[in-house]
């Protein structure tokens, strides 16, 4: 069996006192080594959320539905399923890195890199050496020699990569990694993850930065209100985007129409037992009272009257 | 009466070592200005000290051809209230204790004016069953949206905008700067639009000023 991650309509609930929140619903993926994946979509639609529930950092009140398969050669496991012990010893960081929103808040204040990233190696039990670890990333021994806060932005987004690839996982998952940063260190950033794609693992991309998802990812998955509603080659959805919503949001780029979908997306609390998207919908019909499923293409949407 | 006009001369201004170094800026009445340049290039600090928050090392601040004299709580009441100010995380900005009713209301403490609050919310697109919520209950994009009903409740000369949009999806980044020309149209307030994103400032700015580090 080869590396795989198969997402199959994965859902993810918050019990909360009063009230149900679906942050997650029926969202479907299949990632494989060699590409990166961007889910799009704005604050509050469930990106964050499905990639705690990969990692296992789901707090007590959540209830899981579905199946997530990380499939390797020695074997396959349901992420969902498995217990915390399996999590923390088997997948995290070895199987899965986590690329984190705020590289420089990541880092412990009061060690060097390099002594974090030795810590990292020895857990890991790896033959390589911080300065052989840090190059890869793009440093050099004397960057790694500094204490996080003597290191630009750029240099500690590259100290946590090279963390998150010290126990040489395949798929590295990346939270809102370009929010903030300048146009160089973005440029850095799409670099770092292409070298990675092309070492043969794959990456998650998780950003509400369309333009930046657009210059990084090979796929593009548009998430509305927890779920996917358009899936496809990068340069497909974002040239002839099928859904209404990725329509929409490609329209507000500044550098395009730079005029914002009209209404605000539904409380997760209460979403409309079809479309999600049909209140705010110009092609809303009284068929979208049913729940258009996402079909099969290369190229796919959920709606029952693409664009 | 002439039109507003908010400038800074020769600025000067850092914590402890400057930051920037006679830095000069005029945003005229109806005007957007830009502002980019690479992290710790000293965009944040000019704005800082714009918006009466930070006292220079040395330079002026005019607001028409008044100086402003006092800085952060020393700042006069009737300068510092012509000048909205919008901050690039709006978690940090609103207090969490705060409904968001009450943040977009706290500026409107002394006049009692509770019409105003929603006729801001309908400005700013908050539906009011948000408005009794809390900051940890919305999501970044309605926050950032209560925090542009805030900086516009006194009806402020200017605005200005630290990377405001960062935060937020493409969609309710395009809306925010519609309310925001809307309300120049309306008022014909200046805008200093501060951003290191320059597709952004090329479609929204009238011109853009650009530090170096």
């Amino acid at each position: 069996m080869v590396n795989e991650l198969v997402l199959d309509r994965v859902s993810v609930r918050f019990s909360l006192p009063g009230a149900t929140v679906a942050a997650v619903n029926d969202v479907s993926l299949r990632i494989r080594p060699g590409e990166c994946v961007a889910l799009v979509g704005e604050s509050g639609c469930g990106k964050t959320v499905l990639a705690s529930a990969l990692l296992g950092f789901l707090p007590g009140n959540a209830e899981t539905a579905g199946r997530a398969t990380l499939s390797s050669p020695s074997g396959a496991v349901d992420l969902l399923a498995a217990s915390d012990h399996e999590l923390a010893t088997t997948i995290r960081s070895r199987r899965i890195g986590l690329i984190p929103q705020s590289p420089a808040s990541h880092l412990t204040p009061v060690r060097t890199a390099r002594a974090q990233l030795d810590e990292a190696l020895r857990v890991h039990r790896s033959g390589q050496t911080a300065d052989q670890l840090a190059g890869r990333a793009g440093l050099t021994p004397d960057d790694i020699d500094r204490y996080p806060h003597e290191l630009s932005g750029g240099m500690a987004q590259r100290v946590a990569n090279a963390l998150a690839l010290a126990g040489d996982p395949w798929l590295l998952i990346a939270d809102e990694p370009t929010t903030g940063l300048d146009r160089h260190l973005v440029d850095g950033l799409i670099e770092e993850f292409r070298r990675m794609v092309d070492d043969h693992r794959a990456v998650l991309l998780i950003t509400h930065d369309l333009a930046a998802a657009q210059r990084i990812a090979d796929r593009v998955a548009v998430m509305y209100a927890g779920r996917i509603v358009e899936l496809g080659p990068t340069r497909k959805v974002l040239d002839t985007p099928h859904h209404p919503y990725a329509r929409g949001l490609r329209n507000a780029l500044p550098d395009r129409d730079f005029t914002p979908i009209p209404g605000q997306p539904p409380l997760l609390t209460d979403l409309p037992p079809g479309c999600s998207f049909a209140p705010r919908c110009e092609r809303a019909a009284p068929l979208c009272a049913e729940r258009p499923f996402l079909t099969d293409d290369e190229h796919a949407a959920a709606c029952h009257f693409p664009c | 009466m002439p039109l507003p006009v908010l400038t800074a001369e020769n600025i000067t201004a850092g914590y402890h070592h400057p930051v920037i170094t006679d830095v000069t800026l005029t945003i005229h009445s109806g005007q957007t200005v830009g502002l980019a340049g690479p992290s710790g290039s000293g965009k944040s600090t000019l704005a800082r000290v714009l918006s009466m928050l930070l006292k220079p090392f040395s330079g002026t601040v005019w607001l028409d051809d008044i100086p402003v004299t006092g800085f952060r709580h020393r700042a006069p009441r009737e300068l510092r209230t012509r000048i909205g100010v919008l901050f690039q995380q709006p978690r940090l900005s609103v207090d969490p204790r705060m409904t968001l009713r009450a943040a977009i209301a706290e500026p409107l403490r002394t006049t009692r004016d509770h019409n105003r609050v929603d006729e801001l919310a309908e400005l700013v697109m908050l539906t009011p069953d948000l408005l009794g919520r809390r900051a940890h209950e919305v999501s970044d994009g309605q926050l950032q949206r209560a925090c542009l009903a805030r900086a516009l409740a006194l009806r402020p000369s200017f605005l200005i905008c630290d990377e405001m949009t960062t935060m937020l999806d493409a969609s309710t980044a395009a809306a925010l700067v519609g309310v925001i020309r809307d309300y120049q149209a309306e008022t014909g307030a200046g805008v200093l639009a501060i951003s290191h994103d320059s597709v952004l400032l090329d479609h929204w700015a009238d011109e853009t000023v650009r530090l170096t580090s």
